[in-house]
């Protein structure tokens, strides 16, 4: 029946699936092959002196650390802001589930300028903070602020439609057998969100890995202590070090790849065990 | 959701790739990907550049164009790309048909000559001045009334002292500075190369943001107003005046600095290719001639003969002792060896 239907969609199993090889193969796994052959090129010894001397180490620990925290962050509030916009009807709605798409348009220079703008000593929110100790621009913390910014959206859009799928009765059993509001939520509604919820987490995170041009004016790009991988590989780029750049570019690519394959079968246990609950 | 995630992760990342690709070439060019010579009596040239000339040379290519007709009877169309030196070099290296580079050190024309020869690596002797036709030099912009009497580069290793530089390793100004700073030390210093380590370091120490480039460092410094003092271009640092007005920063000149020779090439193989080859040698000529020399010091750059720029124009720039990158490091391609590769002096300042 669905493979009926499909076929009156578009133009057949073969064209589509030849085209989606081919796109792929041009646009993602070429590249990637080329990357690696240029690393490939340095010799063993030499890219483990580009890929892990300290300054690049420091970059990995920042960028990792900083991208893991701005995706909890995000984990946590855009659950609360996709919640707000699926459970609720009010003034400005609309407006709201816009905004959230903003950071997907922006080019991500813009938005590390403003956010630079504001959180720098002498921005809005940053004039305040300053006198409190708190510095943001120009620390790992301005980083966090940057990745949180461009990482929301993902979590939002994932976790909505899921949130819509949630049928409020199984809440309001809950809740006429003597569940707290909080304990429903723990029990009933984060297991039913959870795999949305670590999709939503795993894609800010990824986005976040590899994020260049906020967090280039947020930074401060000091070495050893707020400068992250991608930088390193444009600086490495921009002394016409291309395999170098490459061999850094592996060693993320590597790392990120084995921890999305981690929070995915975490994704596959948490919907599993929610099924065998139901 | 599960099994959706990674398509949605897709679409997300082509997405944008997707919607400039096969355009690009041609729009980045400016002509068929195909490389076809322009016709005979029309010519177009593609001046690659980096940030701070963009006025200069919107300027010098309604002059050329006007002078390109009257002597050869040819029109020309000039077109211009700006960005960083680093990146504009690379774009070229990997396939920008670039007629002409202008970039802000004679190592990333080097580079292109080396990487695609389609220049000849003894590039730089082929014009007056080894290439450059105008210099400028490495200054200091400080915050108005100078507060913290920012006189010399003693001054900038000081506790307490806040220095903006973009980051070396990824601008060409920001090599020019350090450079400064290190023939200051080493002439301080009866040429003790520790002893101008050392002075390095503590500058750099001093260096609370590293900007990618210079434009940036100049917005780190002017807008988000931080920092005691700012390294710069003489040009920039000169236009950063006009356009604030002399209001909120000052320019103090150094006892010494380097001399900036931002240098100019055909890139022959290019031109040659699109039947552009003579336009393109007239066009940095003209450079060198009368009007090219008065509308780089009307662009704050200095000229190599003087006697033709305005008066006026000259007065902006301040006696100052200048040694060149040639004299001082042996080249570029020394300099970039010692200080600035990975491990190089440069790195050791961040060694934990």
């Amino acid at each position: 029946m669905s493979r009926t239907s499909a076929i009156a969609a578009l133009p057949g199993f073969r064209l589509t699936v030849g085209y989606t090889v081919l796109y792929l193969s041009l646009i993602v796994l070429l590249p990637l092959v080329a990357l690696f052959l240029k690393a490939a090129g340095l010799g063993w010894n030499d890219f483990i002196a580009a890929a892990f001397n300290p300054r690049v180490m420091a970059s990995y620990w920042l960028t990792f650390g900083t991208a893991f925290i701005a995706a909890v962050i995000n984990a946590a509030f855009g659950l609360a802001v996709a919640w707000t916009l699926v459970r609720y009807r009010f003034p400005g709605r609309r407006l709201i589930d816009a905004l959230v798409d903003l950071p997907f348009a922006l080019p991500t220079a813009v938005s590390g300028i403003a956010l630079t703008a504001v959180y720098s000593q002498n921005g809005w929110i940053g004039q305040w903070l300053e006198p409190l100790g708190i510095k943001v621009a120009f620390t790992s913390t301005g980083i966090v602020v940057a990745l949180v910014f461009i990482g929301l959206p993902f979590v939002v859009r994932t976790l909505q439609p899921a949130l819509e799928d949630l049928e409020r009765e199984v809440e309001e059993a809950a809740a006429s057998l003597g569940a707290t509001p909080i304990q429903t939520f723990i029990r009933v509604t984060l297991p039913a969100i959870l795999p949305a919820l670590l999709t939503g987490f795993a894609l800010a995170f990824a986005r976040a890995i590899g994020e260049y041009g906020s967090v280039v004016f947020i930074s401060g790009n000091m070495p050893m202590k707020t400068e992250v991988t991608s930088l390193l590989i444009v600086t490495k780029l921009e002394q016409y070090d291309a395999a170098g750049a490459a061999a850094i570019a592996v060693v993320m690519l590597a790392v990120s790849f084995t921890l999305l394959l981690g929070i995915n079968l975490l994704q596959r246990l948490s919907g599993r065990r929610h099924l065998a609950g139901v | 959701m599960t099994r959706l995630a990674p398509y949605a992760a897709l679409a997300l990342l082509l997405a944008p790739i997707a919607g400039c690709g096969p355009s690009s070439q041609a729009d980045a060019s400016g002509r068929t990907p195909s490389g076809e010579p322009a016709k005979a009596g029309k010519v177009t040239l593609l001046n690659v550049s980096y940030d701070p000339t963009r006025e200069l040379y919107q300027e010098y290519n309604k002059l050329f164009a006007k002078k390109w007709r009257e002597e050869a009877g040819q029109e020309v169309t000039i077109e211009q790309s700006h960005g960083g030196a680093g990146k504009q070099a690379r774009a070229v290296i990997d396939g920008l048909r670039a007629d002409i580079v202008t970039l802000a050190i004679g190592y990333d024309i080097d580079e292109i000559a080396q990487q695609t020869q389609r220049l000849p690596i003894n590039w730089q002797s082929r014009l007056p001045h080894r290439s450059s036709p105008y210099t400028s030099t490495i200054v200091f912009l400080v915050r108005k009334g100078n507060p913290k009497e920012i006189k010399d580069w003693d001054d900038l290793v000081k506790t307490g002292i806040e220095v903006i530089t973009p980051n070396p390793k990824t601008s060409g100004g920001a090599r020019y500075n350090y450079l400064a700073a290190w023939g200051y030390a080493l002439r301080q210093n009866d040429k003790n190369e520790d002893k101008a380590k050392e002075f390095i370091s503590a500058l750099f120490k001093n260096v609370p943001v590293l900007d990618s480039g210079a434009r940036g460092a100049t917005t780190t410094f002017v807008q988000r107003e931080i920092g005691d003092v700012l390294l710069t271009w003489e040009n920039e640092a000169l236009l950063a005046l006009r356009e604030l007005g002399e209001g909120e920063v000052e320019m103090v000149v150094p006892s010494v600095s380097v001399l900036a020779e931002p240098p100019v090439a055909v890139v022959d193989k290019n031109a040659e290719a699109h039947g552009a080859l003579e336009a393109a040698n007239a066009y940095l000529q003209g450079l060198y001639a009368p009007e090219g020399q008065k509308l780089a010091a009307k662009h704050f750059y200095r000229p190599q003969s003087t006697e033709h720029a305005d008066k006026a124009d000259l007065e902006r720039f301040a006696e100052i002792e200048l040694f060149s990158v040639d004299d001082e490091f042996g080249g570029w391609q020394e300099a970039q060896k010692k200080h600035f590769v990975d491990g190089g002096v440069f790195d050791a300042i961040y060694q934990p």
